[in-house]
């Protein structure tokens, strides 16, 4: 809810922030509330505090006993050296794959939601609204109806244009990679995105208006900045998905294993009969070490972060 | 390709695609006319929506129209497709499971997360506390099914247990409990692990917006007496009613579609199957692509209920 | 960057190039006339037995992809046994493998961008990829290998319309029953002859206290298919292969009494609480317990028998002594009546291409010799691998339990036939077979589950 008040500064504003959440505190704050916040942090860990102490545990002990037996030992580090070591392929090769996909399908769909959420939010045009709910509507198209068409199109585009996808892809077919995961990921990030645009007060806009600013000035000049805790909230999730994604790549990846991320690693790690299902747990935590930092470094925008646009100028 | 080569094809990508972003946005940049104004709009918004028409739209609309063909996609059967997936005696419980995903999924992970982003709010080590929440986020979904396979596992009371939940039940007292098969309650245990899974996602954005709620409308209400559990009815929830739907609304797309949880943990057994898995097995398993389509289809149909809410909440901010 | 014209021009350039050498193959001697340049294995010892691949000429710098479902860590094996190819044609050899292959390989093809070759594990898989008319016939070096090196019935498992598409590659034997030598022993168990022996077994064991058997079937969206196995393994043994075969074609119906007998059968075993199961619960566990440890108690002592394929082998935990007198070891499944011979059920992959190019049809023609098969088992230092190919020599077999596996496939009584679960369409075969038998092992009775998958038969 957005109370327009323009006798509320800024600074005010965000003095503000710190103490209503504090005072909603306060107000579940007993002995029964703390006890629930601790019962569902231990909740919440628990399952992965299993897995990596099965991590260390031996195949055979992983295999016939249950992990709290072994809080004590004995510790082994043979899971992790047949996770990173178990295939000719290096797994560094994997990483650098994983990280040259997720950086361009992190920047694209942002940079152009942003871009559409600013105009959906902020530009008038007859028929915006209608248009803003057909975008929005389309996040329930599943990827896996999407296989087929759109690689047909990258295989074999109309107009005699160049295959995006198959032996001789531009870019060993990281393009068709980008470009999927833009497309998968702009209806959400627009209508996000939106929701925070249309809460920055509208006088903001119209003052600047007034002062003469057009719709690029306030554009890149206003919303901008005030979104950008938005934004990096917004891009830890996608950047999540795009890292723990199997399907696209292997799709539209168009089975080159030059292209191939960290997850397809991880999805053989049990060998092909799921006989080294032992190996999965120590796999898990090789991968989640990257979105770990990446949630940590970017936690300081979360605290301030999606939806500070209710903080009015 | 080495690695080397690698980054140049990521710099030439992000070059050029922000080439162009600042190209659109300089030529913009100087209109101001009414008309000018239908161009910049069409600027902003034609990169994303073009995209999306493209990826999304038209395999969206040829779905459709599979879905009217039989399933080796030559011959139109009208609506053969939808009247098997109604009058398949299975499907009623698959739609009964569908309905108990939606229902229980987005509610519950939506108010454990509003729950403990605000009694964590202001503690101490809040930080490293949201992390624990946050942390199955980064596990991919079918990640967290493994994990919790493990956590259900089960044997009989006789053997030692390998399944954490079954160990509680044997030092309680209780005899072991087969989790994963027994009707209806194994639905139950499934939406755990997509609540588990989502609850971090709700926490992270439902706490930013708690604490972007404006000081003097508390300090109002404080002076009005309010307090306690009344502050968090009548003020935290409403101040952050935008963000509860936007949440809401994400896990409720992002449950109807999910099917890798029941794909992972029972493959759909024991009476566990939901129309996204459904939709799967027919397309991918079966070969099915035409009852698959259907299925798809419905799951679209099921989403506009939601796409309404939007549109009436949509039409109030305007006005 | 290749257009679509020039790769058109380019098969229709194979194409006469096949036929030309098909002619040079008849005259003998030339060798390879129109192939372009003399093959890089001429005067190498090692491809001296390959000569059928200097038709194929000079590969030099060209690569061949090779799509499969077989991940780390045994794909190097395969990886390995391509070595020999690249030195006798000088064309390299791309492999991938994904666990997602099956689901991946028809939504590639239909895509209009299919690998050049992939490894198919399913013939009913590979019925529906020919019937797209993106299959490429298999070449006449790659039938010959055929005729010469597998039996009629692999041949026909490879064909659709009586067109050999996909010679066979590897091979599994699944009519096993795992067991401890040293539980037996000690015991004083003797490994069972026929079904009421080991029947008559499973009671002396379920009387001095153990459950005989241990069986899981979880496998993720694939649960179902240990038991799927389960009833094709009895039903070549009850009713015999020639009901089998019409039963995979449909020319028996799915709940016809032959079939509702066999599962019968099955019943006595995997639903009889006195047997099942051991280490683990009661008869329901089966269904929640993940094939890869159904077999596992027996490590433990806490059950003694657990029917599974060969490949079974690579679950066992690490160190474990997999032999005739170690730790655990397979016995044949035995037959029921001595009028059907010794059945033995099996899987395996197939060749399947999808590009007629030189290099394709070169691979494809070593995959098919008994050379690459014994290159094959020579590279899988592990064990774990077995061909149907009767040039495969059974001592460059690693492990004892793939040499009784090669024994069995190579012994002409035994009456070979391929999961059925695998040969039939995608609705019943990766279906409703998985899933009744899932909810038959739950309590439905056998009435009722072989009704539903009947009706399921598209």
């Amino acid at each position: 809810m957005t109370i327009a008040d323009p006798d509320v500064s800024v600074e005010q504003a965000l003095a503000a922030q710190t103490s209503a959440a504090s005072n909603a505190k306060k107000a579940l704050s007993s002995p029964w509330a703390s006890l629930a916040a601790v019962v569902i942090a231990v909740l919440w860990t628990l399952p992965t505090a299993g897995l990596l102490i099965s991590s260390f545990r031996s195949e055979d002990d992983v295999k016939t006993s249950g992990w709290w037996t072994g809080l004590t030992g004995p510790f082994t580090t043979e899971n992790y050296r047949a996770v990173l070591k178990g295939t000719d392929v290096d797994l560094a090769t994997y990483f650098i794959n994983t990280i040259v996909i997720t950086i361009p399908s992190v920047l694209i769909p942002i940079s152009l939601a942003v871009l559409a959420a600013y105009a959906f939010a902020w530009i008038k045009f007859p028929g915006r609204d209608l248009l803003f709910v057909a975008v929005f509507a389309l996040q329930i198209v599943p990827i896996q109806v999407t296989m087929i068409p759109l690689l047909k199109l990258y295989v074999q585009p109309p107009f005699n244009l160049a295959p995006l996808a198959g032996g001789d892809a531009p870019g060993g077919g990281f393009y068709t990679i980008w470009l999927s995961h833009s497309i998968f990921a702009l209806p959400l990030a627009i209508y996000l995105l939106h929701n925070f645009m249309s809460q920055i007060p509208g006088e903001l806009i119209e003052s600047a208006r007034v002062d003469g600013a057009g719709h690029v000035q306030i554009f890149s000049r206003i919303m901008l900045p005030l979104m950008a805790p938005a934004i990096a909230a917004f891009g830890i999730f996608q950047f999540l998905w795009v890292w723990n994604d199997l399907l696209v790549a292997l799709v539209f990846g168009g089975g080159s294993l030059d292209v191939s991320p960290l997850t397809v690693r991880l999805a053989e790690l049990s060998g092909t009969r799921g006989q080294d299902w032992h190996l999965l747990s120590a796999g898990a935590f090789v991968s989640l070490v990257v979105p770990l930092i990446v949630f940590l470094a970017l936690q300081r925008y979360f605290v301030r972060g999606l939806l500070a646009g209710s903080v009015k100028g | 390709m080495s690695a080397g080569e690698k980054f140049v094809q990521l710099v030439i990508c992000v070059a050029v695609f922000f080439g162009v972003v600042a190209l659109i946005l300089l030529v913009t940049s100087r209109l101001r006319s009414r008309s000018g104004e239908r161009i910049q709009f069409a600027a902003f918004v034609l990169p994303a929506v073009l995209l999306i028409a493209v990826g999304l739209l038209y395999p969206a609309i040829s779905t459709i129209i599979t879905s009217f063909k039989d399933n080796t996609q030559t011959e139109f059967v009208g609506l053969d497709n939808y009247h098997t997936v109604f009058t398949d005696s299975q499907q009623l419980k698959v739609l009964r499971n569908t309905a108990l995903w939606v229902a229980l999924v987005p509610t519950l992970s939506t108010f454990i997360g509003l729950v403990y982003a605000v009694l964590v709010d202001r503690a101490r080590m809040e930080k490293f506390a949201k992390a624990l929440v946050f942390l199955p986020m980064a596990i991919s979904l079918v990640g967290a099914s493994i994990i919790w396979k493990f956590v259900y596992a089960y044997k009989d009371n006789e053997n030692d247990q390998i399944g954490l939940a079954n160990q509680v039940l044997k030092s309680l007292g209780f005899d072991t409990y087969n989790f994963l098969l027994n009707e209806p309650w194994n639905n139950l245990f499934l939406i755990v692990i997509m609540i588990w899974v989502q609850a971090g996602f709700a926490m992270t954005l439902l706490s930013a917006s708690i604490k972007a709620i404006p000081e003097d409308i508390v300090e109002a209400a404080r002076l009005d007496g309010v307090s306690g559990l009344k502050m968090f009815r009548y003020i935290t929830v409403p101040s952050i009613r935008p963000s509860l739907i936007v949440v809401l609304t994400t896990i409720s797309i992002t449950t109807l579609k999910a099917f890798d949880i029941v794909r992972t943990a029972t493959g759909g057994n024991f009476d566990t199957s939901v129309l996204a898995y459904e939709f799967y097995v027919q397309s991918f398993r079966s070969n099915n692509a035409g009852l698959g389509a259907a299925l798809a289809v419905l799951i679209f149909v099921l989403v506009l209920p939601i796409v309404v809410y939007n549109v009436r909440q949509l039409r109030k901010l305007g006005a | 960057m290749r257009t679509r014209n020039t790769r058109r021009v380019a098969a229709l350039a194979a194409a006469v190039l096949g036929a030309g050498l098909a002619l040079a193959s008849c005259a003998d001697d030339d060798d390879g006339g129109g192939a372009s340049g003399t093959w890089p294995g001429a005067d190498k010892t090692e491809c001296k037995d390959l000569e059928q691949l200097a038709d194929f000429g000079d590969l030099s710098g060209k690569e061949v992809g090779v799509y499969t479902s077989i991940v780390a860590p045994e794909d190097q094996a395969q990886k390995d046994s391509y070595k020999l190819f690249t030195t006798c044609t000088g064309a390299k050899v791309k492999y991938e493998g994904s666990k997602e292959f099956e689901a991946q390989l028809p939504v590639r093809v239909q895509a209009g961008n299919p690998p050049d070759i992939a490894f198919v594990p399913q013939p009913g898989l590979l019925k529906t990829l020919v019937a797209t008319g993106k299959v490429v016939e298999a070449p006449s070096q790659v039938s010959d290998n055929v005729d010469e090196f597998f039996g009629e019935d692999w041949r026909a498992y490879g064909s659709v319309d009586d067109k050999l598409y996909a010679a066979p590659l590897g091979a599994n034997v699944k009519s096993f029953v795992w067991y401890s030598p040293s539980m037996f022993a000690d015991n004083g168990w003797e490994v069972p002859e026929t079904w009421d022996d080991m029947l008559a077994l499973s009671d002396t064991i379920a009387a001095s206290g153990i459950k005989p058997w241990c069986a899981g079937i979880e496998s993720g969206e694939a649960t179902g298919w240990p038991a799927t196995d389960w009833l094709e393994d009895v039903l070549l043994r009850t009713a015999g292969p020639d009901v089998y075969d019409d039963w995979v074609s449909h020319d028996v119906p799915f709940n016809d009494p032959q079939i509702a007998e066999a599962l019968d059968q099955v019943g006595g075993i995997l639903k009889n609480d006195k047997y099942v199961n051991g280490g683990i619960g009661d008869v329901k566990s089966i269904a929640t317990t993940a094939f890869q440890e159904g077999g596992l108690p027996i490590l433990d002592g806490k059950c003694a028998m657990h029917r599974q394929a060969g490949f079974y082998a690579a679950n066992w935990p690490e160190g474990t002594n997999v032999a005739e007198d170690g730790d655990v070891f397979a016995f044949y499944l035995p037959t029921v009546s001595e009028d059907f011979g010794r059945p033995v059920l099996g899987g395996g992959e197939f060749v399947t291409a999808f590009s007629d190019d030189t290099v394709v049809q070169a691979l494809q023609t070593y995959l098919s010799t008994d050379v690459w098969a014994n290159e094959k088992a020579k590279n899988t230092p592990g064990g774990g691998w077995v061909s149907a190919n009767k040039g495969l020599q059974v001592e460059n077999l690693v492990s004892p339990i793939d040499q009784l596996s090669g024994q069995i496939l190579q012994d002409p009584d035994a009456v070979f036939r391929f999961d059925g679960s695998d040969q039939m369409p995608g609705e019943v075969g990766a279906n409703s077979f998985w899933k009744e038998m899932t909810a038959w092992i739950t309590g439905q009775s056998t009435a009722d589950t072989l009704d539903h998958i009947e009706s399921s038969w598209p």
